[in-house]
């Protein structure tokens, strides 16, 4: 394997109490066929979990499915330890049903293109693809 | 933003298009941002250790100093055990489990678990995290996932040099735990000090842990969702296949397996390591030393049962490596196996490189086309090309690779 193709690796995270996470497993199955490396957590996990994981695993995005209203608090937190983390150049995105104003509110905290219900999936891999092209470290580090 | 795999002491790097920290350092030289992940790693920072990890298994620019520098530090030393076993024997439960029982003696673990590469997309889902989420936030475990990235054997290609990032950055505990594998994928020995073999009642008969492999390469087997129906007739099956190996008659000599006393929870014998005793024994040309019989256990993964007997008989059987010299043993071998494997890739990315210049292979192939030559020659005159007498350098007969096999 020739690091010219070298993998993006995307943390999917289903953060909150509910039990909803048929959103996140579609979305991690989208993203591995797309040629991610998807690391998937499962339910229930709290931002420390998220952020202590995006770390050890050194990922370079953090895909949230938000379904429990919880997003204005649970995103700016994340995104929050993240960067306390030194792990200021993950990014952060997601999904789940989260109001437009609230998304551009988020935006301004330093966090990625949300999506809403009904998102073709393929919109959320060529976000993350472009992002990735633009962003990526420079070899070496 | 692509570079080659650079060997710094490469002549031809200078010229290829490789960002400021690859090439022309000499050999063993880390490029600043290199050197500044190890002082990190010094310092018990993790997210060093992390983008260490990821140099390495991207085989990103300068990975083999990184690696020359870390073994070379000396820091090294954890002990290495390695988890295999079908897919859904509970591997990860397991693992997370022993995990959990090491930190309750305060010992920091490390833990790399591999998921396959989807052949199709070459994405993965990793999910053995999932099963290690009472783990997550705990400062003394750090947990890293791998994908097989088409590998075969059971671990990613750079899963070893990954544990010996993990191992410097000073774990006294690390855990490998392989692909869900079958009977043949058996990389993991050259990753691991000790083997577990986790097998469920739904595994398949015994015949099946007899076959070729995983039954050689075991050190202790487990027998994992003991409360299903057949656990106790597979610990059997196992049992009499061990012995079956070692040459004895099944059911003959009772006092095998150590004291009575011993036996554990689960009616499992204790692993006491036996004195060779046999005179016709096939090795016994070889020094005295006691020999081990792969202890077979019942766990629950789940619950944590039986888990504690586990991490004693891993214990047990670090004693008798440390003890007989087969650790060092082990250590020379996976070594021999490790240089194989780095001049391999070495030659390998030459060999790739130097045909893809000025249309090589394009002449060899016309050469073949105007019936001049054949593959075979086209190969040996590229050997020469690149300064190998094929003459001199004879394809092993086989015999390679035999060293690696226990």
């Amino acid at each position: 394997m020739s690091e010219t193709d070298r993998k993006i690796r995307v943390l999917v995270a289903k953060p909150g109490l509910d039990g909803h996470d048929r959103g996140a497993k579609v979305i991690a199955s989208v993203f591995r066929d797309a040629g991610f490396e998807v690391i998937y957590t499962g339910l229930h996990q709290t931002p420390e979990m998220i952020v202590s994981a995006a770390v050890q695993e050194d990922v370079d995005v953090v895909a949230m499915s938000v379904l429990s209203g919880a997003h204005m608090t649970l995103f700016p937190r994340v995104r929050e330890l993240l960067d306390a983390e030194g792990a200021d150049h993950v990014l952060l995105t997601g999904g789940g049903i989260i109001p437009e104003d609230d998304m551009k509110e988020l935006e301004k905290k330093g966090v990625g293109r949300l999506f809403g219900p009904g998102t073709p999936t393929t919109e959320a891999v060529r976000y993350i693809r472009e992002w990735f092209e633009e962003n990526r470290q420079p070899e070496g580090v | 933003m692509s570079s080659e795999r650079t060997s710094p002491s490469d002549p031809h790097d200078a010229s290829s298009p490789t960002p400021e920290t690859a090439a022309e350092t000499p050999a063993g030289e880390l490029s600043s941002a290199l050197a500044a992940l190890v002082e990190g790693m010094a310092q018990g920072n993790r997210s060093s250790l992390a983008r260490a990890i990821s140099v390495v298994e991207n085989e990103r620019a300068g990975f083999q100093d990184l690696l020359h520098t870390l073994l070379s530090r000396g820091r090294a030393g954890g002990t290495r055990v390695g988890i295999t076993g079908p897919p859904g024997a509970g591997k990860s439960s397991l693992v997370s489990a022993f995990a959990r029982l090491c930190r309750r003696g305060r010992q920091e673990v490390g833990i790399v678990a591999v998921d396959p590469t989807s052949p199709y997309s070459g994405g993965a889902l990793l999910g053995d995290r999932i099963r290690m989420n009472d783990l997550a936030t705990d400062p003394g475990i750090f947990i890293r996932s791998m994908a097989s990235r088409g590998s075969l054997g059971g671990l990613a290609t750079t899963t070893k040099e990954v544990m010996d990032v993990m191992d410097a950055f000073g774990f006294p505990r690390l855990l490998v735990e392989t692909v869900g594998v079958g009977q043949t994928e058996l990389e993991i020995t050259g990753a691991a000090d000790a083997i577990v073999v986790v097998l469920t009642p739904e595994s398949g008969d015994g015949i099946q842990a007899m076959k070729a492999g995983l039954m050689e390469i075991a050190d202790v087997f487990v027998v994992n969702k003991a409360d299903r129906p057949g656990a106790d007739r597979l610990v059997k099956e196992i049992r009499s296949a061990l012995k079956l190996r070692s040459g004895e008659v099944p059911g003959a000599g009772s006092g095998h397996h150590g004291p009575a006393g011993h036996h554990g929870p689960s009616g499992a014998p204790s692993p006491a390591p036996e004195r060779k005793e046999a005179s016709g024994d096939r090795a016994s040309e070889e020094p005295e030393v006691e020999r081990w019989v792969p202890p077979v256990l019942l766990t629950m993964g789940q619950t944590g049962e039986g888990v504690e007997e586990l991490v004693q008989t891993v214990d047990r059987h670090r004693e008798w490596l440390e003890g007989s010299g087969e650790l060092d043993r082990r250590r020379r071998r996976r070594t021999a196996d490790r240089i194989r494997d780095v001049l391999d890739r070495e030659l390998k990315r030459r060999v790739r490189r130097e045909l893809a210049r000025e249309s090589v292979l394009a002449q060899a192939l016309d050469r073949i086309a105007r019936g001049e030559g054949t593959p075979y020659s086209e190969a040996a005159a590229f050997l020469e090309l690149m300064g190998v007498d094929p003459a001199q350098a004879p394809l092993p007969a086989g015999g390679d690779g035999a060293e690696a096999a226990r």
